[in-house]
Order: C-alpha cells, then sequence, then structure tokens
C-alpha cells in the first residue's frame, strides 16, 4: 500500500543487476522468434507480396463473399464450442476441486488421457459414433427416436472440437477454483444468503478469471482448429483453416493464405481487445488461501 | 451499572449438545446457558470443543444429539442463512471482489432493504467500527486489523440478536490486538446483543468476558466469570488454563481439620480436606506465595525450600521460578518495593494454608497445557 507497509519485504537492489531476471526468458524468446516471430513476419510479407506487392489479396479476402460467410462462421463455431466447453468443464472443474485426492487424481486423469490419444483418431472415434448409422443413430433408433444428423453438420463439429478442446477449459477453471476460499461462502450464508445466492454472489464471481482464462484458450485454439472440421463437418460447417490449406496446398495461391491468416489473428486480437475490460479483475489476487 | 443499550440479545441454551466424528467425540454432552446481552467467551486450548460449539451454533455444523435453543426456539436442522446470527471469523472472510461498503451492505441487499436505508445502515456500521472513510476501498488494501473491523461491520449491519466470533484477533499482532479487544468491548456495550468469543487466549477472555466457559476434550469443565474462574477453579485444568499458578504434589495425608501435604520431606498444610478418593494437589497463584531468603522468621504458616531458576522483571515487579526439592517448579509474583533474588540463589516460599485451593490431580491438565 505504501512504503511504510512493513509487510512489503525490500529487496536490496544493486545497481546493474535489474536486467537479469529477464535474461531467464531468453530461451523462450529465442524459440518464440525462431518458430512464431520470424514465420509470421514471412506470412505477413508474402500476403503483402505474392504474386506482386499489394493489397490485392486482402482486397481478393474481403471481396469474396464466401470467404467472409467461412470467417463469421469460424468465431461463431468457436463460440459455441467456448460456451459448451464452459457449461461442461464448470462442474467438473469444481467437483475436483471438493473431492478426495484419490478421485481428483482419477478425474484428472479422465481430463489428461485424451491428450495421450491423437487427434486424428479420436475425431474418427467421433464419426464412428456421430455418422447417420453410427452409434448414437442406432441407439436412438432402437429407442423408437427418428434418427438426428450430426455428421456434416455444425452440430457434430462443435461436438467433436469441444470434447478435444475440453481440458484446456478444465485445467485452468480447476487452477483458479481450487484457490477460492470456501470459508468465504460459509460467511455468505451465516450473513444471510441461501446456498445459490451465495453461489451467484460469491463463488461465481471468484471464479470467473478462470472461466476467462480458460475460455481465451478453447476459443483461440477453436479458431484455427482444421482436422476436426474437417472430418466431422460438411461443405456448410467449413471454417478458416481448410479455407487457407485449400489456397495455399491445392490452388499455391501463398498470398491468399497468408492474408487469410493475417485476418484471422487481426480480428482475433480486436476481439480480445474489446473483451478485455469486462475481464480486468482488480482484486483476481485476493481471496485467495 | 454498565451503561448498556436496552437488551436486545439473545439468549442461548445449549442441552447436552454432543457432536461426534465417527468414533471422535468433539462435544460430549455440552450444556450451557448464555444469558441475553451477555459476553460468554468459550475458552479451551485447540481440539477442546469450543470452536465447534460455535460452529453448531451458527448452523455450519449440525449436532449429533442435544438441543439447542436460541432465543427460545430449538434452531436444530435450521440452515445457517435462515438463523439471522452475526459471525465474525479469524480469517475475516471478506468478499475480495467488492468494496468494504459493498461487504458491509452483503446482508442488507439478501434482506431486500432498500438502497437509502441500505446507505445509512451500512455507513453506521462503519463508523461504529472506525472504517467510514475506506468504504470504496477493496479489502485487499486494508491491513488485518481493519479488515476484521470491516467483518465486524458486516456481522453487526443487520442487527442480529447473537454475534458469534471465532478468534476474531488470531492473526494480528499484540498491540493492535489489545486496542481491538477494548472497541469490541465498546461495540458489546453499544449494541446490547449477545456476544459469544472464541478464543484460546486467558488473558482475552478475561478482559472481553461477562462469564467465561472453560472447555477441554469436548465438555466444560467450569463456568464462571474470570474472577471465580481464578479464585476458585473447579478443576486442575481450569486453575491451570487461567492465570499463573503452582501445583504442588506430594504425599496427602488428611484428617478432621486439614490436608497436609509431603513434598520431599517438607511437609505443607491447608484447613480443608477433599471430599472423595481423589488424590489431592495443592494450587497457589503467584502473588499468595511470599519469597525470602531461608533462616528467617516465618510469615505464612508453610514453608518450602527451593532455588530461584529464572527472575522476570515486568515493570510493576518480578516474576521468579523457583525450583522445589522435588524438581517442580513454582511462580511467584513479588511487587518491585520487595527484596530481590538473584539466579541460583537458595530461598524459601511461604504461603497462608488457606490460600491453597485443594483440587482432585488430573494427569491430562498438565499434558492439554502446550
Amino acid at each position: 500500500m505504501s512504503a511504510l507497509d512493513p509487510t512489503t519485504p525490500s529487496v536490496p537492489q544493486r545497481a546493474g543487476w535489474a536486467w537479469r531476471p529477464y535474461a531467464l526468458t531468453l530461451p523462450a524468446l529465442l524459440l518464440l522468434v525462431a518458430v512464431i516471430g520470424y514465420p509470421l513476419l514471412t506470412i505477413v510479407l508474402r500476403s503483402l507480396s505474392e504474386p506482386q506487392w499489394g493489397p490485392q489479396n486482402y482486397v481478393w479476402f474481403f471481396g469474396a463473399p464466401v470467404n467472409l460467410t467461412v470467417l463469421q462462421r469460424t468465431f461463431t463455431i468457436s463460440a459455441w464450442v467456448t460456451v459448451v466447453c464452459v457449461l461442461c468443464a464448470y462442474p467438473y472443474a469444481y467437483l475436483m476441486t471438493a473431492v478426495g485426492p484419490r478421485a481428483r487424481l482419477v478425474l484428472v486423469l479422465c481430463v489428461l488421457i485424451p491428450f495421450w490419444v491423437s487427434g486424428v483418431v479420436r475425431t474418427l472415434s467421433w464419426v464412428i459414433l456421430l455418422q447417420d448409422s453410427g452409434v448414437i443413430n442406432s441407439l436412438l433408433r432402437s429407442a423408437g427416436f427418428d434418427g438426428v444428423r450430426l455428421i456434416r453438420t455444425q452440430t457434430g463439429v462443435v461436438i467433436g472440437m469441444a470434447q478435444v478442446l475440453l481440458p484446456f477449459m478444465i485445467l485452468p477453471l480447476y487452477s483458479v477454483m481450487k484457490g477460492i476460499d470456501l470459508r468465504l461462502v460459509q460467511a455468505a450464508r451465516s450473513l444471510g444468503a441461501r446456498p445459490s445466492r451465495a453461489f451467484f454472489t460469491v463463488y461465481l464471481p471468484l471464479s470467473l478469471p478462470g472461466v476467462y482464462a480458460g475460455a481465451i484458450i478453447v476459443f483461440i485454439l477453436a479458431l484455427g482448429f482444421y482436422i476436426t472440421p474437417a472430418l466431422l463437418g460438411g461443405p456448410r460447417s467449413t471454417m478458416l483453416s481448410t479455407l487457407v490449406q485449400t489456397q495455399v496446398l491445392s490452388l499455391l495461391q501463398w498470398g491468399r493464405g497468408g492474408a487469410m491468416g493475417v485476418v484471422l489473428l487481426v480480428t482475433t486480437f480486436v476481439l480480445l481487445a474489446l473483451a478485455a475490460p469486462v475481464m480486468r479483475s482488480r482484486h483476481r489476487e485476493a481471496g485467495r488461501r | 451499572m454498565n451503561p448498556r443499550a436496552e437488551n436486545r440479545g439473545a439468549a442461548i441454551d445449549l442441552d447436552t449438545v454432543s457432536k461426534a466424528y465417527g468414533s471422535f467425540k468433539a462435544l460430549d454432552g455440552v450444556s450451557l446457558r448464555i444469558e441475553p446481552g451477555e459476553f460468554m467467551t468459550l475458552l479451551g486450548p485447540s481440539g477442546s470443543g469450543k470452536t465447534t460449539t460455535l460452529n453448531v451454533i451458527a448452523g455450519f455444523t449440525d449436532v449429533t444429539s442435544g438441543q439447542l435453543l436460541v432465543g427460545g426456539k430449538s434452531v436444530v436442522g435450521v440452515p445457517a442463512h435462515k438463523r439471522n446470527i452475526g459471525v465474525v471469523f479469524q480469517h475475516y472472510a471478506l468478499f475480495p471482489h467488492m468494496t468494504v461498503g459493498r461487504n458491509v451492505a452483503y446482508p442488507l441487499t439478501l434482506r431486500g432493504i432498500a438502497q437509502e436505508e441500505r446507505k445509512k445502515r451500512v455507513a453506521k456500521a462503519l463508523d461504529m467500527v472506525k472504517m467510514g472513510d475506506f468504504a470504496h476501498r477493496y479489502p485487499s488494501e486494508l491491513s488485518g486489523g481493519q479488515q476484521q473491523r470491516v467483518a465486524l461491520a458486516r456481522s453487526i449491519v443487520f442487527d442480529p440478536p447473537l454475534l458469534l466470533m471465532d478468534e476474531p484477533l488470531g492473526a494480528l499482532d499484540k498491540k493492535l490486538r489489545e486496542w481491538l479487544q477494548l472497541e469490541i468491548k465498546r461495540i458489546h456495550r453499544e449494541l446490547g446483543t449477545t456476544f459469544v468469543y472464541v478464543t484460546h487466549d486467558q488473558e482475552e477472555a478475561l478482559v472481553l468476558s461477562d462469564r467465561i466457559a472453560v472447555f477441554n476434550r469436548g465438555r466444560i469443565e467450569q463456568v464462571g466469570t474470570g474472577r471465580q474462574l481464578y479464585d476458585q477453579p473447579a478443576t486442575l485444568f481450569v486453575g491451570r488454563f487461567i492465570g499463573d499458578s503452582t501445583v504442588l504434589r506430594g504425599e496427602v495425608k488428611s484428617d478432621g481439620t486439614g490436608t497436609a501435604l509431603t513434598i520431599a520431606g517438607e511437609t505443607v498444610s491447608a484447613p480443608r480436606r477433599l471430599a472423595g478418593e481423589a488424590n489431592a494437589v495443592m494450587l497457589l497463584r503467584p502473588e499468595k506465595l511470599v519469597i525470602r531468603r531461608p533462616g528467617r522468621d516465618a510469615a505464612g504458616t508453610n514453608r518450602l525450600s527451593g532455588t530461584i531458576a529464572e527472575a522476570i522483571y515486568l515493570g510493576s515487579g518480578s516474576k521468579y521460578e523457583v525450583k522445589l526439592a522435588d524438581g517442580s517448579t513454582a511462580i511467584v509474583r513479588s511487587p518491585l518495593a520487595g527484596e530481590s533474588f538473584s539466579l541460583g540463589e537458595k530461598v524459601e516460599l511461604c504461603f497462608d494454608g488457606a490460600d491453597a485451593k485443594l483440587l482432585p490431580d488430573d494427569s491430562t491438565a498438565d499434558t492439554t497445557l502446550t
């Protein structure tokens, strides 16, 4: 709070040593520059220089309605995936904080095991489950219901992507939730809040940083998804990454592919910047045990 | 006597309340009546059942058996949020995502109180704890003592007839604790609410309470005013827990007129006897013992020889630890004006047999003190 606060430890500072901690980030920094920074720069350059210098690739992108439709759909699907992940992960992560260490280990393993199975294999499993003659539809029909169309639909893509991305929602959510002091909920009860009210006024607001962190990770990863929408989706659920693939690998239009990547990147940044004020919490660190 | 506000407190009746966790009895048949407007302290070492009792009253813990009345009505099975009882926690439990003002307004918002009225009452509660200027701060911007004052304001703002405090000053340093003790006492006087206060600090209990209930191993050993507990401890545990004390153990001989205790060859006596079979011990308060150099005329009827093991200067007087012939330690407080003694000096301890309390021996009384 102030310089007089005796609880603030004073770290002895030696002149000229202040940069030292930053040196620790050097390996990561070099890696990032090599595998992200440099390629990103080439993408931007190519989008402006191929086949010749100029904004022609961007003009093309915004001139073709199909591109804009797919761009919008990419964001819509990613948003749905994020919503589904939040709804599935929230109770799961809460359960992880509430159970004993043994049950928690089982729950963590259930989250992590899918990580050890390749994404292609998991997506193909979803094909088997979701297809018109697949497990879900057979069960529905044998129970006397009409079958539902899941494969080659947006719903199927959302289901498959949400399953793949769920761990990225659960883990940050759990790490925030386990830091929430449950005695605060008890305090709310003593002040007259029935359990649901205590949850919505105390627990939920304190868990929001975890929701935001998980949502950002899931949303951004979902934007770039390629295999799952390609295998589970149909032509009406194409996402931008598929279009990029077509441009680059089939049509060898590196410039156009690059422009699409840049548009996706910039749009993401804009959305995050818009969401940031909502997500910023001044006192996120308080209320920890 | 007290310039106390009208009595708005609720009475509490605990009737043979027990709480078991498996085979462990956290509370073992606790009965206690707390009068309306009383300041009752539950005192005891950790694990003695005092916090469990508080949690039972607050509704955080259900009882295994027994009856609990608050304001004459049974609250067994009533959930915590319907009990209308203020609780102050050792860890403050302020909501970190709300400002001080919103924290204090929280119980009023829950009760659907209109904004005008809410503002007024929040301001009044914050003024009462002298935190009126902090309404727009967040808890993380306050010191521990300030946070606890806000927590106190939050728990009294809805005018509960009963306020429970669970070691509220436990995390604060001594100076702040002493000051806040007086603040809590003042607030209790102004509100007229029943206060139930849990602590393991006997000095704090003596400063604050109208009456003190001493807990040990899930039971109440004794209930009484601080003076009663100090002057007439019912058990050795209470005698040792409240204040300093010297316990004399030895070979016991009782006859019609009194009890004699032989300790390593020296015999002391008290003009009282203990009913029952139990082995008697003598308990002496430090100010009842007189310390002097050996070989002079006796001041009291009893004397024991010993060696000064520790001399502590207290400002207002001195405290000596004297090693007795049987190896036990006696604690003596002597006024500054008297003689002073140095380490290792051979001395005699004198006391009037009438000042010695005879109590049944209880070997657990010593071990539970740590």
